[in-house]
């Protein structure tokens, strides 16, 4: 399992490397500059939903708060950007910490609509609170990143720092996962009582989780302000909970990895539907592509509960073994033609299925 | 004493502020009322929240305006909008749910959200971004009781509410189907040994569920305008009701929806427009943190209670 971690990350960091190399032109790297910072939100959604099996539709709060507080602090304030990132991500963690309490009472059905409550307070406090946030008319006067006299003023040289940022979240959960704590959450999604029974602080782990993923989703919401260096409420609303869902249920339900492919196929999928469905329909504006999340959401969902992609390679497997089963029951067939019994022994499938 | 005068007209005032704001609360919250019970009767029954409920109201609404402006009668268009609704409700079971059988909550979940932004998609597609207004049933001459003023539409919103009260009541009491629902909500397995079907059962909340909500948007349509997105907000402050509820009692459902009406109301005329949104919110945490199982509800809500 190390062992594969390490082959994957590598790949991972070869490719990450060369894509701006590959694709050059400025609009590219900019929509890779926010596939990295969508990643960071869907790892901690993905560790939220996938592997501790709490919903959260308020996500995009946790990114709001983290880029304001980045935001007011270093444009207000004058306070130096990477300080403000720490800031705002205490802040928006001991947020999550707080309001973890009262919503980890909640189960199932009541947490996602506390949550989408939360996500809704939270963004109207960004229109109201004109004198701190500037409200509906936005803050201007980000300051760009930059450390040791190194400025982060290109667009290359920010794909590498949230990428690098993206990467070490990456790391980071998965050494969660395999850990100790990463056994009590899923023993959580399997079974609240039974987790409880063997002793887990079911609690605990569940705020615990939702800090980790809190801090994220600050972390990445600094690197926005940064990167746009303006802030308007409008990007941080219920649309873009629903995008953090949408990747973490396109690959991130089962994996980690998963959630930075979803997030790069919902960014793409986001920014070709911007660009296609006004020349399909005749005067869409870019809403009609939350449909699409709709549609994505449902049959996913129905079909495949585990993921899109974990879904798809279950049914390659199955399609396998069932080819494996076919061949040898005909080979079963051509040798032993008087019974005709399959060699293959009954628990096979299951076996594998595992 | 003149300032004893001058204090006492701020009092008036204030009272017939307070009382006005009392009036819209209580609009509001039956509304609220309605899309919680159309939740209560969904979850009762299969567990699941619906979150796709606010877009139930929507389509009332939105179909009753349009056909309106399409010249047919307002009683037909109330019809017809009402059951276009409720057979897009019992489709949406059987589309959506009935095939993810056996799923987790968190799956049911993220499906009834996806079906939520579905349909308002596909409203924003049919109808357009633009607002419409439907005409109050009967005109817009306030009735004046008292010192408070209120339009007739409110006296629609209010009587509908009961007679929808006394409707389920006496749905759930007097008919087979109501009966078989309940015997869904109290206990499963043994409903099923009954001779209850109840995947039958869970078409049939979401298709009562659904002319609830529809009857909500049709009559609340005069009071607001629809829009395809007017859903998502109503759905929420409905949600909430029905947790202040207990979520699974009807009589708590409806005291819920009023609280958060008059809170609301109140809060935004008193303390501030701009957070109005935000106050059923607050309310809900406060709830939660306090009661986890509402103000109205027993120690277990997962089942009993209509």
């Amino acid at each position: 399992m190390r062992h594969q971690n390490r082959i994957i990350l590598s790949a991972l960091f070869v490719v990450i490397g060369v894509l701006p190399f590959v694709f050059t032109s400025s609009y590219h790297i900019s929509v890779m500059i926010f596939i990295g910072i969508h990643a960071m939100l869907a790892i901690g959604l993905c560790l939220l939903m996938g592997y501790a099996g709490q919903v959260s539709l308020g996500h995009a709060a946790f990114f709001g708060l983290g880029a304001y507080a980045s935001g007011i602090l270093t444009a207000s304030y004058h306070v130096d950007p990477w300080l403000a990132m720490g800031l705002a991500a205490i802040f928006t963690g001991l947020v999550a910490f707080i309001i973890g309490k009262p919503l980890f009472r909640l189960k199932g059905n009541n947490l996602a609509m506390g949550t989408l409550g939360f996500g809704i307070i939270v963004y109207i406090m960004l229109v109201e609170m004109t004198d701190l946030t500037g409200g509906p008319s936005g803050l201007r006067g980000v300051p760009s990143l930059s450390i040791f006299g190194f400025t982060f003023d290109k667009d290359i040289k920010y794909f590498y720092l949230v990428w690098a940022l993206a990467l070490l979240f990456l790391i980071l959960s998965l050494n969660i996962v395999n850990s100790r704590v990463g056994r009590a959450l899923r023993s959580i999604h399997g079974s609240e009582i039974a987790a409880e029974m063997l002793g887990v602080d079911t609690n605990k782990y569940k705020i615990q989780i939702l800090i980790v993923s809190a801090v994220y989703a600050s972390v990445a919401g600094s690197l926005y302000a940064h990167y746009v260096t303006f802030l308007s409420p409008p990007p941080f609303g219920f649309k873009l909970s629903i995008e953090v869902l949408v990747m973490v249920v396109i690959g991130g339900l089962s994996s980690v990895y998963g959630a930075i492919f979803g997030a790069a196929a919902t960014t793409l999928l986001s920014e070709t539907l911007r660009g296609t469905v006004p020349k399909l329909l005749s005067g869409a504006g870019g809403e009609y592509e939350i449909v699409v999340f709709g549609v994505i959401l449902m049959v996913v969902m129905i079909f495949m509960p585990t993921g899109l992609t974990s879904g798809t390679l279950n049914l390659v497997r199955r399609w396998r073994q069932e080819k494996a089963l076919r061949v040898e029951t005909r080979e079963a067939e051509d040798g032993n033609a008087v019974t005709g019994v399959p060699r293959v022994p009954e628990g096979r499938t299951a076996i594998e299925d595992n | 004493m003149p300032a004893d005068i001058a204090f006492e007209r701020i009092y008036v005032e204030l009272y017939q502020q307070v009382l006005q704001y009392l009036m819209t609360g209580v609009t509001v919250g039956s509304i609220y009322a309605i899309i919680a019970l159309g939740f209560v009767v969904i979850y009762n029954v299969t567990g699941i929240i619906n979150f796709a409920q606010g877009e139930f109201v929507m389509l009332g609404a939105m179909i009753m305006v349009s056909l309106y402006k399409n010249q047919v009668p307002m009683v037909a268009a109330f019809v017809i909008a009402v059951l276009l609704t409720t057979i897009i409700g019992a489709a949406l079971e059987r589309l959506a749910i009935r095939p993810a059988k056996g799923a987790s909550i968190v799956t049911l979940i993220i499906i009834t959200i996806g079906a939520s932004i579905t349909i308002r998609g596909l409203g924003l597609i049919t109808w357009g971004p633009n607002t419409s207004s439907l005409p109050a049933f009967s005109g817009d001459a306030p009735l004046v009781i008292g010192t408070a003023s209120i339009v007739p539409q409110t006296l629609w919103v209010l009587v509908t509410t009961a007679i929808l009260l006394i409707a389920l009541y006496l749905f759930f009491e007097r008919t087979l189907l109501g009966k078989a629902m309940r015997a869904c909500a109290i206990n499963m397995s043994a409903a099923r040994l009954m001779g209850i079907s109840p995947s039958v059962m869970a078409m049939v909340s979401f298709a009562l569920s659904a002319s609830l909500g529809a009857v909500g948007g049709v009559v609340m349509a005069p009071t607001t305008l629809a829009t395809y997105d007017m859903g998502t907000m109503l759905a929420l402050k409905g949600f909430v009701a029905a947790i202040i509820g207990g979520m699974s009692s009807t009589p708590g459902a409806v005291a819920g929806g009023l609280l958060v009406g008059v809170l609301e109301s109140m809060g935004a005329g008193l303390i501030s427009s701009g957070y109005k949104d935000a106050i059923a919110f607050v309310v809900l945490f406060l709830v939660l943190f306090v009661r986890p199982n509402g103000i109205f509800g027993g120690r277990d809500t997962s089942k009993g209670g209509l």
